[in-house]
């Protein structure tokens, strides 16, 4: 297997192979906790440091894990990462840790994490496995903020609401009350809401991936040149 | 082979779990220290909120107790209650009673309450209700528990003590009633335990426990 480059284990993470359009893993934060954009950010920034490190330590640790005990030497490395970040949190960042608190022991469960340790830190360099943490943690991050804020927008009609729980007393006026006297859709507040704006976005995706491959393909066809197989 | 094989996997293993172990324990023994001290500044601020720090001289956060009664707070767990006292007299105890009905569960709160029995404040210390309609309880979202000030059992009247779609005083919220009704319930029901219980409640002795530890953090400080 050749190594993947940089740009392209960037690409794969943000959009290519997007931990929530495109594998549909870690459904479960995805879905509970984006009722608002910044919930979503939250979630999201927890999760990629979560990932960003597990992937690097389970890559230093590639040649000495045997394969037959390797599922639950991850379940450890990640229990005992998730465990320390969030002790650390609750002692020297109270503030975030009390607004993301609850969502921290929720990343143990998240599949993502222990699916790239599987599937790419476990065969990849130290370096290129903290890339692919990274990215696809940020990628996960922007689709719950996307997710979130359509929610919040629909539901609530603002964005940024409560951002003080993350940035502190000082962000406590980054609400944008978009639409004003709003009373509210609450289906997308509830449950629903959150499968029916995944499905949503996820139809997005897949109609830009569309058109771009059409556009592509009516690029280059007058070439005569063939499409290489970018997917 | 076999059994080399295995015993060498399952040590590996093992050499895993105690060094994650070993991580975990020595991050929780480095972090508990500030991690009681973080609960104990929230729990002050939020004692603080109810009753500001001018009204007493003792050492509020310490003098609580643990009573019970599961009719009217709410919980069959033991229910803490701080007291807060100047030069010894009586100002008000702050009571975390359950409000048991909550739409998405039970509601636990702090309900505070002057000696003379109206209402210093009431605030939300842990809800599950439906986001953007029962958490607007919370005080950062509608003012709504601050309806509860002053109030007493007298104001209003005690059958008056529920939600205007009961026949009440008190606003329900559109859409939900469920968690108004139960947190106007649950406070009616701690201000009729003050009422039975008062001079109870400030008579009764710190539990040794606590008393113990309450003398540590002095020789701390």
């Amino acid at each position: 297997m050749a190594d993947k480059s940089y740009s392209e284990i960037a690409y794969d993470g943000l959009w290519g192979n997007n931990v929530t359009f495109v594998q549909i893993l870690g459904l479960c934060p995805t879905l509970a906790v984006t009722n608002s954009l910044i919930n979503g950010l939250g979630m999201g920034l927890a999760t990629a440091l979560v990932l960003a490190s597990s992937n690097t330590l389970i890559s230093a640790v590639r040649h000495v894990i045997r394969p037959d005990v390797r599922i639950p030497v991850y379940v450890l490395v990640i229990a005992s990462l998730v465990t320390i970040i969030d002790l650390l949190m609750n002692a020297y960042l109270p503030a975030l840790h009390k607004s993301l608190g609850i969502f921290i022991p929720l990343i143990v469960v998240n599949c993502t994490v222990i699916g790239r340790a599987e599937a790419f830190a476990s065969k990849n360099s130290v370096g290129r496995s903290f890339a692919d943490g990274l990215t696809m943690g940020i990628g996960f991050t922007l689709a719950l903020v996307l997710l979130g804020g359509m929610r919040e927008l629909i539901g609530s009609g603002t964005l940024f609401a409560h951002s003080e729980m993350l940035f502190g007393a000082g962000a406590k006026d980054f609400t944008i009350t978009v639409f004003h006297h709003y009373q509210g859709l609450l289906l997308a507040i509830l449950p629903p809401g959150a499968f029916l704006g995944l499905g949503l976005l996820i139809a997005l995706k897949h109609f830009i991936d569309a058109k771009v491959a059409s556009r592509r393909v009516s690029v280059e066809e007058p070439a005569g040149s063939e499409a290489t197989a970018a997917g | 082979m076999l059994v080399k094989k295995m015993m060498l996997s399952a040590t590996l293993l093992g050499l895993f779990a105690m060094v994650g172990t070993g991580l975990v324990a020595i991050t929780y023994d480095n972090a508990k220290g500030r991690i009681a001290q973080n609960q104990e500044e929230s729990l002050q601020q939020s004692l603080r909120a109810l009753v500001p720090a001018t009204r007493y001289n003792n050492d509020f956060s310490h003098d609580h107790i643990e009573v019970h009664d599961r009719p009217l707070l709410g919980t069959g767990d033991p229910v803490i209650v701080y007291r807060a006292r100047k030069d010894g007299k009586p100002v008000a105890v702050v009571i975390e009673s359950v409000a048991p009905d909550g739409y998405g569960g039970p509601i636990v709160l702090l309900v505070g309450i002057n000696y003379d029995g109206t209402i210093a404040g009431v605030r939300v210390v842990s809800e599950q209700e439906t986001p953007g309609l029962g958490t607007n309880i919370e005080p950062d979202r509608t003012h709504w528990i601050f309806s509860f000030d002053g109030r007493s059992l007298h104001n209003p009247q005690l059958d008056k003590w529920k939600v205007k779609k009961d026949g009440g005083i008190f606003d329900q919220f559109t859409g939900a009633t469920i968690t108004p009704r139960a947190v106007v319930k649950a406070v009616r029901n701690t201000l009729l335990y003050y009422q039975q219980h008062r001079d109870a409640l400030f008579a009764a002795k710190v539990p040794e426990k606590t008393a113990v530890k309450h003398e540590d953090a002095k020789h701390g400080g």
